[in-house]
């Protein structure tokens, strides 16, 4: 079995698809020849040609505009935005068009648009090429947000994703494009959306985490396991629908949790998983809920790892909450 | 045609009098409509309603140049013309009411109807926000080498937004089968066409995207067709994308919630209802010989006769049911919202919305 990089993973299923689909076709910034500024959709316009794999003008609400269009026609459009912190231009496309138009129209005009965009922090990137908007996606009805954390998971998530019937945000880690690596079967698998997977076992503490932050919990749960403690690590790996039943389960056994997530903290990801945990597991809790996640601040360029959860970060809060 | 319906023979396009008389129908039913469904609206029996008066031409005249194959993406006020391509009337006024009958189940305000069968989409209530869609499904059709052009309407005031800009852009970039019409009625809601845009027309902005741009009197009815045919026969045959201005007049509000003579000057309004486009098409027909005075009324009677049968039958339907709530929102109802519904599944149901608030 081959040893894959995110970025191979996420080529291949695209090229698996394009293969397997007449139907699905590749647009964005500087992804035709060029192959996307990640390699991402490298080869796809040698093998596919000019009328599967389109370089856009640089506008991401007309990426997304003419991709629902597409998608209303019958075509299943993988737009790629070239940044999440790019996103936004189309964030009216996404939030009041792609999202609301199977419900606006009785189930008539569905608009299976699946959006991949690199996000996150780590690479030096500053404001503009570093952020996590995540929860705004998760907090628009109508589309699924994915984020996976290593290759298998990213060829087989956005292979279901592509497979599915409705809009999805698949939101790639680029600070691990390349570092993740894994082995991955060559041909054709899918991992369901809606399913979170446990990392690591164990009886003390939850970690709840997705998308690069997993490899930072890994890190810090190596550190803390080796003084003794007993970590469970879950990968959410899809946010919507999350899969609660995992989450909860976990946190039932060790009647604690800590949250790591690199968006900004308040009403961030981890404040939605808070609280469900309190909704629905609250007597099972032995500690407080622990948070660690950016600060309520634009994601800095200098203190960047600082700004971002640290394994040392990571490491303190599961040492606090396992001994409260 | 000038504003008595005198029109030069030898630039009428080739249509047959059954053509004519047909668009003419479509024309006088936007109005029939308009008058008896404001009239609800202002006895509290609809929740909001907004007209087409005075734009019945530019509606119409429009539509009429496609093709069954043929697709319309809307703004507000081309319900006429999905009307004409074979929207059932009933499904419409369905969608006013908000109820079991309507295809979307009650979820959007009124005049956001939508079917697949008629090639209209359902279009939301945001600005030019329909108009990248036009240009992403006509693309779609020629990727897969279909026969078929869409139509994508707009107002004036929608040539301000990012996406009137955006659409134009990639339309003139990859030039799919797309006809954008914009139905320049000089307001939206309070603010004059001159303070959405320093250019001359509005026509004149699909040059610097590299396509034509074409004014025409929308208030003609056979001068509307005949730019848009010719359009939608250079779009169908790889010609490009076009955008037409259908120069008409807002000649009554916004909508329901609107109070024109608040900001303008209504005097100028009764010169364009001078020149109202149902009674231009009506003289020309006359002059045809294709409409007597007789016939006329017989149409608004039977037009009459069915928007009233359509209100009556669909004003009694009930409200659409509860799990419509959640329906529709993925392609299958997810755990959690079936969790969520029925978390007020046994409680009192509630006042409905829309009329009845």
């Amino acid at each position: 079995m081959p040893v894959w990089n995110i970025i191979q993973a996420v080529n291949d299923a695209l090229r698996i698809e394009m293969r397997r689909d007449p139907r699905v076709v590749v647009l964005g910034e500087d992804v035709g020849k060029f192959g996307g500024v990640f390699r991402a959709t490298n080869g796809l316009f040698d093998e596919f040609g000019p009328d599967r794999v389109f370089d856009t003008p640089l506008a991401e609400a007309g990426i997304i505009g003419a991709a629902i269009g597409m998608a209303l026609y019958g075509l299943k459009p993988v737009p790629e935005i070239q940044f999440a912190d790019f996103i936004y231009p189309a964030f009216d496309q996404i939030v009041n068009e792609l999202a609301k138009f199977r419900y606006r129209s009785g189930g008539q005009y569905p608009a299976p648009v699946v959006i991949r965009t690199p996000y996150g922090g780590g690479i030096r990137g500053g404001h503009y090429h570093s952020q996590s908007p995540e929860a705004y996606f998760v907090h628009t009805p109508g589309l699924k947000v994915v984020i996976p954390s290593n290759p298998y998971d990213a060829k087989g998530l956005l292979l279901s994703a592509i497979r599915g019937e409705d809009p999805v945000i698949f939101m790639e880690p680029k600070r691990i494009y390349r570092a993740a690596k894994g082995e991955v079967p060559e041909g054709d698998y899918t991992v369901p959306l809606g399913q979170a997977k446990i990392v690591r076992e164990g009886s003390q503490v939850t970690v709840l985490c997705y998308g690069a932050m997993v490899h930072t919990v890994v890190e810090a749960v190596e550190k803390v396991a080796a003084e003794g403690f007993d970590p469970e690590i879950v990968d959410l790996r899809t946010l919507l629908p999350l899969d609660s039943e995992t989450v909860l389960a976990s946190v039932r056994k060790t009647g604690r949790a800590v949250i790591a997530y690199e968006a900004p903290k308040t009403c961030g990801y981890g404040a939605e998983l808070s609280a469900l945990i309190c909704e629905k597991a609250l007597m099972h809790l032995e500690a407080p809920i622990a948070r660690v996640a950016g600060f309520d601040t634009p994601f800095p360029y200098s203190l960047e790892n600082e700004y971002m959860p640290s394994p040392d970060r990571v490491a303190k809060a599961i040492r606090d909450t396992a001994s409260f | 045609m000038d504003d008595h319906g005198v029109a030069d023979p030898d630039r009428v396009p080739s249509l047959t009098p059954e053509d004519w008389l047909r668009i003419y129908r479509g024309m006088v039913l936007i109005r029939v409509m308009d008058e008896r469904l404001m009239a609800l609206q202002r006895q509290g029996r609809i929740g909001f309603y907004g007209e087409a008066r005075g734009q019945e031409a530019a509606v119409v005249g429009s539509a009429a140049a496609l093709a069954p194959q043929d697709w319309i993406v809307p703004a507000l006020r081309e319900a006429g013309a999905g009307l004409y391509r074979g929207l059932p009337l009933r499904t419409y006024i369905a969608q006013i009411f908000g109820n079991a009958n309507d295809p979307a189940s009650g979820r959007q305000l009124p005049c956001h109807p939508g079917t697949r069968a008629s090639h209209y989409v359902t279009m939301s209530s945001c600005i030019a926000s329909q108009l990248p869609h036009a240009v992403g499904m006509a693309w779609a059709a020629k990727i897969k080498k279909d026969n078929s052009v869409v139509l994508g309407y707009l107002g004036d005031g929608a040539t301000s937004e990012e996406d009137f800009h955006v659409a134009l852009n990639f339309a003139g970039v990859f030039r799919p089968p797309v006809v954008f019409v914009c139905q320049n009625n000089q307001w939206a809601i309070s603010v004059p066409v001159a303070h959405q845009t320093a250019s001359p027309t509005v026509a004149i902005k699909a040059l610097a995207y590299g396509f034509p741009g074409i004014r025409v009197d929308g208030n003609d009815a056979l001068a509307v067709y005949g730019a848009v045919k010719e359009a939608v026969d250079r779009a169908r045959s790889g010609g490009g994308p076009t955008l037409i201005e259908a120069l008409t007049y807002r000649v009554s509000a916004h909508s329901s919630s609107d109070d024109p003579s608040r900001y303008r000057d209504e005097r100028i309004t009764e010169t364009w209802r001078a020149r109202d486009p149902i009674v231009r098409m009506r003289a020309w027909l006359a002059f045809q010989g294709f409409l007597d005075a007789a016939g006329d009324e017989r149409l608004r009677a039977d037009l009459d006769a069915e928007v009233r049968d359509a209100v009556a039958a669909e004003e009694s339907v009930p409200a659409p049911p509860l799990r419509t709530l959640v329906e529709d929102v993925f392609a299958e109802v997810p755990q959690f919202l079936a969790d969520q519904l029925a978390e007020i599944a046994t409680l009192p149901r509630q006042k409905l919305g829309g009329a009845h608030q």
